[in-house]
């Protein structure tokens, strides 16, 4: 181990300052006996407990929920067509386009997203609710989806698949039977992603949501501009523990995944 | 022991499996494939031998269904197979890069296309068991294609190609991957499994030893087109283009200027000051015609004195030598400059070697050792 040198140490310090110090805070601060978020009362647990008990956070709760999953679902379905298509198709007639077209999304402002969603939807008179802020969702997402679906599949050995058809199956059983499994964690992060996009999302919802559905964020939101309570920072605080637990988890599971391969790979060259 | 000889492709009644009839492949305005004609009999291990960029792989993907001829047909038993999609072919093709499906089990690799025909399940079974046994792949049935090394993964994608009995069996560069003496090993391994299940073999291969040791017949292209198809001997013995004989193996190439002397039987003056060449041909060149005269290093005699019956001698001296082990090739230097190389056996220790830089040798070689080909 080589021992850091203090300018390290310090550069070091200061960053992880910079990133942490205010979450820190603020989960400290949920755990604050007083009403009076600046001000430390002792030790309490109480603001969960209200928590709990706030209706209207937990059916925005449920909202946000709702809509991550089929948002991300449905995202992921059509991110990796998209992602599919692209790589494979080889050149066709404006590839180039399409492919930019598909990436624009990424770099779009949101305020633009959302306002150009919601014009879409008043025009063809469809009721703000659940479904807008969903289709809202799949549509900013899909682009990320597709963009991590696209590199795994840049590498994807094509013969593969063309071995699966010289064995009998149709194109789509090639896709379903060798395709996907092979490249079902590029999926599975790219659906994680989508995800994650929608539970934070609040400009896009907040164009999108009616007065039927509110999410979280917007929740959130609206709460702190008539003040912060606790109840915020333990609401966050429980927001930051999903978070990490999910993130340490998908990291924990393809680190396992990696380390058995080489492990087999090491048996392989041995049995040789 | 079968005592008739396989031929097949000398028979006028024998039916081809596979009949090339003119196909052209072009892949934008690359022409792949330059109307082609070409016939393959059943269990033959036919062999389509090229540089990089021949063609030969697009003839494979063309005959596993992944490309269609731009104009002309291919036909399989006697039927139209164009229209045909790859996976309603009874063709299976052995990939270059093995393409093992990473997810499933050697064991499941292997019935992953009897699975999709709905093979019932102790036939499956008994089938999978069988393609194991024949492949010495017993007990690594369970594993993973990366928990297996090399040699094994080239044997399951071998087991797995064959598993659905095709009528056809491609093989893409099949032993690329391995050493050389695992290769030759399988080399053999190969053509016992070819002979024991009678399936037709293609191998594509660009190396021509390999080619040689395992085919029935050679078919060796350049830019699309077929240069010659015949027997491995045929091939190395009478090469039909200085491009065939230069292809396979080592070999001196001549220019000269050919005149009739006898009915076949023909002198060639290649050089000024050097004795004219004599060589036997069975394809008429008019007198004063450009040809090449082909000689394979091995058919060069070389000795000390000019041996006093040959009919063909020149003078040089040696001017490198190739310490091969086995052998030894002798780079010989003619007074005028042409380099002719000639080979033999090392018989003896290298210490008692008979010739030694810069000695002067007399090159020696029969009427019928070489090849005379038009230009």
């Amino acid at each position: 181990m080589n021992r850091l040198s203090w300018f390290n140490t310090v550069s070091l310090t200061l960053g992880f300052a910079f990133l942490y110090i205010p979450m820190v805070i603020l989960i400290i601060f949920s755990f604050n006996e007083s009403k009076l978020v600046t001000v430390w009362a002792g030790f309490s647990t109480k603001w969960y407990g209200e928590l709990i008990q706030n209706q209207a956070f937990l059916d925005a709760a449920w909202v946000t929920l709702r809509v991550a999953v089929f948002s991300s679902t449905l995202a992921t379905i059509l991110g990796t067509a998209a992602a599919y298509v692209l790589v494979r198709s080889g050149r066709f007639f404006g590839r180039t386009l399409f492919s930019g077209m598909i990436y624009a999304p990424l770099v779009m402002p949101e305020v633009i997203t959302g306002l150009s969603l919601l014009l879409l939807f008043i025009g063809i008179g469809l009721d703000r609710g659940i479904l807008t802020i969903v289709l809202a969702h799949t549509t900013f997402s899909m682009c990320f989806v597709s963009v991590v679906v696209s590199s795994r599949l840049v590498t994807f050995d094509q013969s593969l698949e063309e071995a699966a058809l010289d064995l009998g199956c149709s194109p789509a059983q090639a896709f379903r039977l060798v395709t996907l499994p092979i490249i079902a964690p590029a999926v599975i992060s790219g659906w994680l992603l989508a995800f994650t996009l929608s539970l934070d999302d609040l400009v896009i919802a907040s164009f999108t949501s009616g007065p039927s559905a509110t999410t979280l964020p917007i929740k959130i939101f609206s709460a702190v501009r008539l003040g912060v309570s606790p109840e915020i920072n333990a609401l966050s605080t429980l927001m930051i523990a999903v978070v990490t637990v999910g993130v340490i988890a998908a990291s924990l599971v393809t680190k396992r995944a990696m380390m058995r391969q080489r492990q087999d790979e090491q048996a392989a060259a041995r049995t040789e | 022991m079968n005592a008739t000889i396989f031929a097949p492709w000398d028979d006028p009644q024998a039916k081809p499996l596979i009949q090339f009839r003119n196909v052209t492949k072009r892949f934008g305005v690359f022409t792949a494939i330059d109307d082609l004609s070409l016939d393959i009999y059943e269990r033959e291990f036919f062999a389509l031998l090229g540089p990089s960029g021949c063609g030969k792989t697009t003839m494979m993907r063309m005959l596993a269904g992944f490309e269609t001829p731009t104009e002309g047909h291919i036909l399989l038993g006697g039927q139209d197979i164009d229209p045909i999609p790859p996976n309603k072919r009874a063709v299976n093709m052995m990939f270059q890069s093995y393409a093992l499906f990473p997810h499933l089990s050697i064991w499941d690799n292997i019935a992953f296309g009897l699975r999709r025909d709905n093979m019932p399940k102790p036939d499956l079974e008994a089938r999978v068991e069988e393609m194991l046994r024949l492949t010495r792949l017993e007990q690594f049935a369970r594993r993973k294609p990366h928990q297996i090394s090399g040699g094994q993964r080239q044997r399951v994608a071998l087991a797995r190609s064959l598993a659905k009995a095709p009528k056809l069996l491609l093989l893409d560069e099949p032993l690329g991957a391995l050493d050389k003496k695992l290769r030759q090993d399988t080399q053999f391994e190969l053509m016992d499994i070819q002979e024991k299940t009678g399936t037709t073999f293609v191998i594509v291969t660009h190396d021509q030893e390999e080619a040689m040791t395992v085919a029935s017949r050679v078919a060796v292209m350049d830019q699309g087109r077929l240069m010659q198809v015949a027997t491995p001997d045929r091939i190395y013995e009478t090469p039909n283009s200085v491009y065939v004989a230069d292809f396979i193996g080592d070999v001196n190439i001549i220019e000269g200027r050919a005149t009739a002397r006898t009915e076949e039987s023909y002198q060639i003056d290649w050089a000024e000051g050097q004795p004219p060449l004599t060589a036997k041909s069975t394809t008429a060149l008019a007198t004063g015609q450009g040809c090449h005269l082909a000689i394979r290093p091995e058919k060069v005699t070389i000795s000390a004195e000019r041996p006093a019956d040959a009919i063909n001698a020149i003078q040089g001296e040696v001017h490198d030598i190739a310490y091969l082990g086995n052998l030894s090739t002798y780079h010989v230097k003619l007074a005028n400059g042409t380099i002719i190389k000639a080979q033999t056996a090392n018989t003896r220790r290298i210490s008692r070697r008979s010739f030694t830089w810069e000695d002067p040798v007399w090159l020696s070689w029969t009427a019928t050792a070489a090849v005379l080909l038009e230009h």
